[in-house]
C-alpha cells in the first residue's frame, strides 16, 4: 500500500502552525516514514502533483490568491483540516474586519507613523498583486472543512496525534490541556 | 433550622437547604451546573441560558429556579450539552474574541465553558461588528469586542453608597456596557480589580497589567472549568 499523502499551506498565517508542526521534534522521524509530503512549504513542492489524503491549512483568507490557493486545496485533498485560529476565525489578520478596507489601506501605506518611506504615496496596485478581500474569511466560510485544531499555535502534540489518528484510523487520544484558543 | 428538601439530577440522589437555587444545591452536592452571566452574591438573572436544565421535563434555567422537595432534573445531557455549546458558540461569532491577544485568556470564563464544551470551531458564521477598545478611564480599559453584555459589572461594582460603576446603553445589537465617567474618575485600584474580576470575560481590564501569569499556570489551564465542584464530592 502507498502511503498516506500530505499537502500543507499558510494563506494569511504567520507559519507559526507549520512552526508547531515541526515542534513534534524527532516523531519527525516516524512521520516521514508514515506519510509523504505533496505540495507544502516543507518539501517546497509548488503545485500539486497528485490527489492527497490530507491537507493542512494555515491562515485564513485575506486576498484572493488565498482564496484561490484554498479552493485548490478543496480539490486536491480528501480531508481538509484547518489548523489554528486564523484558519478557524481569522486570527490577527482579522482585527481588521469592520473597518472599511479603504480605511486600512489609507492607515498603513499614506497616514499611518510607519509610512514615511512611502515617499510617492501611493497604495500599491500592480497587477500582478491580489487583491485584498472586504474582509479576512475564516477558512469555513470559504469551503468545506472537515477538522478543526484550535491554538494560537496548535500544540504540535493536537497536530501529532490529529495526523496519527488520520492515518490510522484509530481515534485521537485528546487531553484537555491539548486544546487551547492561545 | 430550615427544611431539607431531596432531589434528583441525572439520577443521583441529592440533598439541600429548602430555597436554595438549583445551581447552588446542586453544587452543594458535587454537581457541576455550567453559569455564565451567575455570579455569587448577586441575583441571578438568567440571561445566558448556559444553566438551562430540565426540570420536571420542563426546560428552565437552574440559576433562577429554587430548589424543592421531589423535583427531578436533567443536566450532564447530550440535549442541554449541545444547546450550552451553542449559546457560546453564537457568544463567539457575536463579539470579537480574539484570544491569542487577550489579557483574559486562560482565566476566562467563556474560553473555559468553550473547552469544556469542546467548541472547536463555531457552527455560525462571524458578524465582526465594529466594536471600540475604551481607553478613556485612568484606571480601567473598557473592551467593548469582548464584552457578552451579562451585566455582572453592572449589578455588582458599586460604591459605599450603591451607586454603580457601570450602565447598559442602548437596545438590540447596538446595546453597550459603558463605564460612569463620573465615577471612573474616583475609582480606586482595589475596585478596578474588583471590576476586572468579576467580569467574566476580557471586557474591563486593569490599565498597565496584563498577562502577568505565564500559560500554563492560568485558572483554566490545566482542569476544565466546573471540575472543582465535580472533586468536591
Ligand atoms: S474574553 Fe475570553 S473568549 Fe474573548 S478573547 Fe478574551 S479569552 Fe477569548
Ligand atoms: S463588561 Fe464584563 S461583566 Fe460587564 S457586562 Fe460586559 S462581559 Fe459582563
Amino acid at each position: 500500500m502507498s502511503k498516506p499523502v500530505i499537502a500543507t499551506t499558510s494563506l494569511a498565517g504567520c507559519f507559526g502552525c507549520h512552526m508547531s508542526l515541526l515542534d513534534i521534534d524527532e516523531r519527525i522521524l516516524p512521520l516521514i516514514e508514515l506519510v509523504e509530503f505533496n505540495k507544502s512549504p516543507i518539501d517546497d513542492i509548488k503545485t500539486f502533483t497528485k490527489q492527497c489524503d490530507i491537507g493542512l491549512i494555515e491562515g485564513g483568507c485575506s486576498n484572493s490568491e488565498n482564496v484561490h490557493v484554498l479552493k485548490d486545496f478543496r480539490k486536491h485533498c480528501n480531508i481538509l483540516v484547518s489548523v489554528g485560529e486564523c484558519a478557524i476565525m481569522g486570527g490577527l489578520p482579522a482585527m481588521r474586519n469592520g473597518i472599511p478596507i479603504k480605511e486600512c489601506l489609507r492607515e498603513a501605506y499614506l497616514t499611518g507613523p510607519s509610512t514615511t518611506a512611502n515617499t510617492s504615496h501611493i497604495i500599491p496596485n500592480d497587477p500582478e498583486l491580489p487583491m485584498m478581500l472586504d474582509k479576512v474569511y475564516p477558512c469555513q466560510e470559504i469551503v468545506k472543512i472537515d477538522y478543526y485544531l484550535p491554538g494560537c499555535p496548535p500544540r504540535a502534540d493536537l497536530i501529532w496525534e490529529t495526523l496519527l489518528s488520520l492515518i490510522t484510523g484509530k481515534p485521537a487520544e485528546l487531553p484537555y490541556d491539548v486544546i487551547k484558543f492561545d | 433550622m430550615s427544611k431539607k428538601v431531596n432531589f434528583v439530577i441525572d439520577g443521583k440522589e441529592c440533598q439541600s437547604e429548602e430555597g436554595l437555587y438549583l445551581v447552588e444545591a446542586a453544587k452543594e452536592n458535587g454537581v457541576y451546573i455550567p453559569t455564565l452571566c451567575n455570579y455569587e452574591g448577586l441575583k441571578p438573572k438568567g440571561s445566558c441560558r448556559i444553566c438551562s436544565v430540565k426540570i420536571d421535563g420542563r426546560l428552565t434555567t437552574a440559576c433562577t429556579s429554587p430548589v424543592q422537595d421531589g423535583m427531578k432534573i436533567e443536566n450532564n445531557t447530550d440535549e442541554l450539552n449541545e444547546v450550552r455549546k451553542e449559546i457560546i458558540e453564537l457568544l463567539f461569532v457575536s463579539g470579537n474574541h480574539f484570544c491569542p491577544a487577550c489579557e483574559k485568556s486562560g482565566n476566562c470564563e467563556l474560553q473555559a465553558l468553550a473547552y469544556r464544551f469542546k467548541m472547536m470551531a463555531p457552527r455560525f458564521p462571524f458578524a465582526f461588528p465594529r466594536k471600540e477598545v475604551d481607553a478613556s478611564y485612568p484606571m480601567i480599559i473598557k473592551e467593548q469586542n469582548r464584552c457578552i453584555l451579562c451585566k455582572r459589572c453592572i449589578r455588582g461594582i458599586k460604591d459605599e453608597d450603591g451607586k454603580r460603576y457601570f450602565a447598559y446603553r442602548n437596545r438590540g445589537q447596538d446595546s453597550l456596557v459603558v463605564p460612569d465617567r463620573k465615577m471612573m474618575a474616583e475609582m480606586s485600584p482595589e475596585k478596578a480589580q474588583e471590576a476586572m474580576d468579576i467580569c467574566p470575560v476580557g471586557s474591563i481590564l486593569v490599565r498597565e497589567i496584563g498577562w502577568i501569569e505565564p500559560i500554563g499556570t492560568r485558572k483554566y489551564d490545566k482542569a476544565p472549568i466546573g471540575s472543582d465542584i465535580e472533586n468536591n464530592q
